[in-house]
């Protein structure tokens, strides 16, 4: 429901982030990302953002070297999953100063921290960018 | 112990991985790390579980299988210090999902961690959970959820809230307990909580009708309040996304709103004032504000009517039609669809917007203009959109040419004023992008075209002239050779000019040259070729001067490799050279093709559209059946001889035609006969039986109510008894299958019965010791599917015990047993065995049964084996 899946994926192909939030098994996921992947990549910049596969849409963005791409139901909004989508990136930015891919790579478990405490189960849990980011900074500073 | 700043070996795990070259190289690495991760987990290390559980996290998401370290997120969970913990669980919630046993096991933890006090802790259970439980666990974890739910801290109330989510929809039984705590999650004033809140009662109204009137009923005003002090809120720096506050909420309150007013005037009504100011009030200029406006247009599209809001909606989607940005373009497109089933005329206006985006470089804006340029074809408007888009099929990419010539023939179908404006746009549809029509959209053509008398030197003309520059596309080739097959005099005659026309100079050469260029061209396949070959006897019969060259050119694929061209080749050879006298006889004229069947076998097909047209299937008038329809029985049998010609009249074959009680009007059915049908069959594609059939079939006896040559058939269709009557329908339909295999059931038994036709039961097989009957039936409404009743008899004086009967058939025919009556056989024939098989053919009227049978049984304390093979089926199975 809402939100199937979010990707983060470079320009190569290779995926950075993987959340899933429908089973699928790991035969699925290669192919899956695969085909998305391919299709997004070689759309241009002019063209719309959204992307129809399958049954379900896939909401993209570029940020830099990185592509951002979340899969929605039908029914979803998809301005409002870009919107996400930016939101997102600004949390990050926030957390890491000046994310970047390699910062992403590095410090996985905290970006999936992060998307954790924004969507839960496909929802959208929280939007404000403090209340996302304090319990990671408390976990930084016991640590 | 600090688990992160451990994450130098991490690092150093991604660094290698990154540092290879190849794939091999990558998988080396990883299955390095993965033995020593094992080694580790064998040893139960409790220092760096955490980092190899982040190093398998990562394995895992570059895709490697990583069951082994399932056992490691457990533990972690149930450690105490919380790093582990949250490690454990994210560890949970990327590499199990909840299908795994190993699940259940991690239930007793989540208990203990939601009845702590730390609210980091209670947090991360509920998100595990929220994610990944199963039926079972959100059971057990109900009320635990339950009491979370009024936590004193809103973090954990919002968590709960999602996990309701979830919950609900695994065991949607446990929505009433939840109906309450729901509604009072409304009345948050932090945004989290809210926002979550306003999304499980979203989720309730889906899954619980009680809880959708509750909500009706006491929280609407709630809610309409809440959104206008969220519209009118000043600047909130928390939750401020491009000037507006918290536009996720905004969103979700209106999706709620959907769903509560869906249906319901009363909500509807409440709604209604808020709805109003949202739409004029948001900013557009920032996607925030864009967003907001859609969720609202479809908010207002699916509440009860209003039209001041209606309008107000379509008028918001015309602005973003128009504006540059493609997103926000194709999310207009997308709305419209669902504009045009309330108000097609608002959509109208738009329409040469629309008709622009189907032209728009972007494939997915593309997709989405076509399919509403589709749903706004009405009989004013059909011409000039018709010819917009075959105009653009010329320039259109070939991913896209399919999509659109399917919409565009479907378009002209269904909506086209007159034939010949219909055969004009077909033709050029044909001559752009003909290797991507389907078949039944040009066999529908040719039934047009024959059921225009009037229009056939100017299609054949057109045509023609056609080929002449798109000579490429296959269907155009099949199409106007088959015309000028039929039509050729008219060709090179000039017959029946129109006024538009202008006189061109055909000759009979000319005429062959199209056809012989048809066949000899590479890329033809052998459709095409097929129907040139026949082509040309027709015109060997109607330019006589051509007939030599005609026969040079027939005679040349008589060498051909495929077997159908060959078959074809010498007959037509044959007949030329032999059979002079009945020659013309055969190829006269195809008599008119019913519309009504075929439009019947299409209309499940064809893409259901909004717009009420369904009755206008094409007002083309109903071809009259000729009366010389002897010719139809000719063109079947191809190559028998003079001799055969039936002398009854030409009522009789209507008769036959419509499959009442066939006369044994044929003899010597032979294969090749059976091929002259295969022609018509290939060329109608009558080769499946079709499923509407029986309704059609009453329409096309119907529809030849007004036809006085056909009412002799009715007569004696009304003769017979009232069974029989009924039977007839039934019966039609299988053998107006079995009349184009060429007379198939055997006609020695017309018994009308409601089985339909029936065929001479057969002796299988007979040995010294056993014999086996054979007894068929169909069903009536399936052709293709035989029933036989095997009848085993014991001849020999001993008892057989035992018995099994196996059979086998070849690919195109599926078999299947039932059990047999028993398998002790007395002697002498004493008694039998009954066994009953069904046999499907798949390829019905063109390849008959045949069946191989194996026979154990033991007599006298031996066992024996018979085999055989049953090649007598009656033909027609």
């Amino acid at each position: 429901m809402g939100i199937r899946f979010v990707l983060m994926v470079n320009k190569q192909g290779q995926t950075r982030l993987a959340q899933y939030y429908e089973y699928l098994n790991l035969e699925e996921r290669r192919t899956l990302e695969g085909e998305i992947v391919r299709k997004c990549l070689a759309r241009t910049e002019q063209q719309c953002s959204f992307v129809e596969h399958r049954n379900y849409k896939v909401v993209y963005r570029r940020y830099a070297s990185l592509f951002f791409l979340v899969g929605v139901d039908n029914e979803e909004n998809e301005l409002a999953i870009l919107e996400f989508i930016h939101l997102l990136v600004e949390t990050m930015d926030r957390h890491f100063g000046n994310v970047c891919e390699l910062d992403i790579m590095f410090h996985l478990e905290k970006a999936h921290f992060m998307l954790e405490e924004m969507v839960m189960n496909g929802c959208i849990v929280e939007t404000s960018k403090s209340n996302i980011l304090s319990p990671i900074q408390l976990m930084d500073k016991a640590s | 112990m600090n688990p992160f700043s451990a994450g130098t070996r991490l690092r150093d795990m991604i660094r290698a991985i990154r540092a290879c070259k190849t794939a091999a190289e990558e998988r080396a690495v990883v299955r390095k790390e993965c033995a020593s991760i094992r080694a580790a987990i064998s040893e139960d290390d409790p220092d760096y579980r955490h980092r190899n559980l982040a190093k398998l996290m990562f394995i895992h998401m570059l895709g490697y299988p990583t069951h082994f370290g399932q056992m490691e997120c457990l533990k972690l969970i149930a450690s105490p210090g919380f790093p582990e913990k949250r490690i454990g669980y994210l560890g949970l919630m990327l590499l199990l999902d909840e299908r795994q046993e190993v699940l259940m096991l991690v239930t007793n933890s989540i208990k203990q961690d939601l009845n702590q006090t730390n609210q980091y802790i209670v947090g991360l259970a509920l998100c595990a959970l929220g994610n990944i439980c199963s039926a079972e666990m959100a059971r057990d974890l109900a009320p635990e959820v339950e009491r979370l739910l009024q936590f004193r801290d809103p973090n954990v109330r919002k968590k709960a809230a999602l996990c309701t989510i979830r919950i609900i929809k695994k065991v949607p039984d446990l929505a009433e307990n939840f109906i309450n705590p729901a509604a009072a999650l409304l009345k948050e004033k932090h945004h989290g909580v809210l926002l979550t809140g306003v999304q499980l009662c979203t989720e309730i109204c889906k899954v619980s009708t009680e809880a959708l009137e509750h909500l009706r009923k006491k929280c609407i005003i709630g809610l309409v309040k809440v959104l206008r002090d969220l519209t009118n809120s000043p600047y909130a720096p928390e939750y401020d996304i491009s000037g507006i506050a918290d536009p996720f909420l905004h969103i979700r309150l209106l999706r709620l709103f959907h769903v509560l007013g869906q249906g319901d005037a009363d909500a509807s009504d409440t709604m209604s004032d808020i709805l109003a100011q949202v739409a004029t009030k948001t900013e557009t200029n920032k996607n925030a504000g864009n967003a907001i406006l859609y969720e609202c247009v479809a908010t207002i599209l699916s509440v009860e009517d209003n039209s001041g809001l209606r309008v107000l909606a379509v008028n918001i989607l015309g602005r973003f039609l128009s504006s540059r940005d493609n997103n926000i373009r194709y999310v207009a497109l997308n709305m419209l669809m669902r504009a045009i089933a309330l108000d097609s005329q608002a959509v109208q206006r738009h329409r040469a917007t629309i008709l622009e985006c189907v032209k728009d470089p972007d494939a997915s804006i593309r997709k989405r203009a076509l399919e509403l340029v589709y749903l706004l074809v009405n009989e004013s408007n059909v011409k000039p959109l018709t010819k917009e888009l075959v105009d653009y099929l010329e320039v259109s990419d070939p991913e896209f040419k399919g999509d659109l010539t399917a919409k565009i023939c479907s378009i002209v179908e269904k909506f086209s004023p007159e034939k010949i404006w219909y055969i004009d746009q077909m033709v050029k549809v044909l001559s752009q992008a003909g290797n991507y029509v389907k078949d039944e959209v040009w066999h529908a053509l040719i039934i047009v075209i024959t059921n225009a008398p009037n229009l056939h030197g100017y299609t054949v003309r057109a045509l023609y002239k056609a080929v002449q520059t798109a000579g490429g596309q296959e269907t155009l080739v099949r199409v106007a050779v088959w015309c000028i097959g039929e039509y050729g005099e008219m060709l090179v005659g000039n017959s029946g000019m129109l006024d538009v026309e202008e006189r061109i100079n055909v000759t009979e050469a000319d005429a062959v040259d199209v056809i012989e260029t048809g066949i000899r061209c590479h890329s033809s396949d052998l459709t095409t070729r097929a129907m040139c070959l026949i082509a040309l006897l027709k015109l060997s019969s109607r330019y006589p001067s051509c007939t030599k060259r005609i026969n040079d050119i027939i005679l040349q694929q008589k060498g051909s490799l495929v077997l159908e061209l060959q078959q074809r080749a010498i007959e037509f050879n044959s007949i030329i050279e032999r059979h002079e006298k009945i020659r013309s006889a055969l190829v006269e004229r195809m008599p008119v093709l019913d519309e009504a069947t075929y439009s019947g076998r299409r209309a499940g097909s064809m893409p259901a559209a909004v717009s009420t047209s369904q009755g206008a299937l094409p007002k083309m008038p109903n071809g009259v059946a000729k009366p010389a329809s002897a010719a139809l029985v000719d063109l079947l049998d191809l190559s028998s001889d003079a001799d055969q010609a039936p002398s009854s009249s030409g009522g009789d074959y209507l008769q036959d035609l419509l499959g009442v009680d066939l006369s044994p009007a044929s003899q010597g059915i032979n294969q090749t006969e059976k091929r002259g049908a295969d022609v018509l069959l290939d060329l109608l594609s009558i080769g499946a039986p079709p499923a509407q059939s029986s309704s059609s079939m009453l329409d096309m006896l119907s529809s030849g109510q007004d036809n006085k040559s056909a009412l002799g058939m009715f007569d004696n269709l009304a003769s017979p008894s009232a069974p029989s009557a009924q039977a007839s329908s039934p019966v039609a339909s299988s053998s107006m299958m079995d009349l184009l295999d060429g007379f198939g059931p055997s006609p020695s038994v017309p018994v009308a019965e409601t089985n339909g036709p029936t065929y001479p039961s057969i002796v299988a097989f007979e040995s010294s010791s056993l014999k086996i009957t054979y007894k068929f039936s169909k069903e009536p409404e399936n052709p293709q599917t035989t029933i036989i009743e095997a009848e085993f008899v014991n001849k020999s004086p001993d008892i057989y015990s035992n018995f099994v009967f196996q059979a086998a058939v070849p690919k195109f025919l599926q078999l299947h047993m039932d059990p047999a009556s028993g398998n002790t056989l007395p002697a002498s024939g004493n008694g039998s065995i009954t066994q009953k098989l069904r046999v499907s053919n798949s390829q019905h009227g063109k390849k008959y049964l045949v069946m191989r049978m194996r026979i154990s049984y033991k007599a006298n304390d031996k066992d024996v084996l018979e085999e055989g093979q049953v090649n007598n089926f009656p033909r027609g199975l």
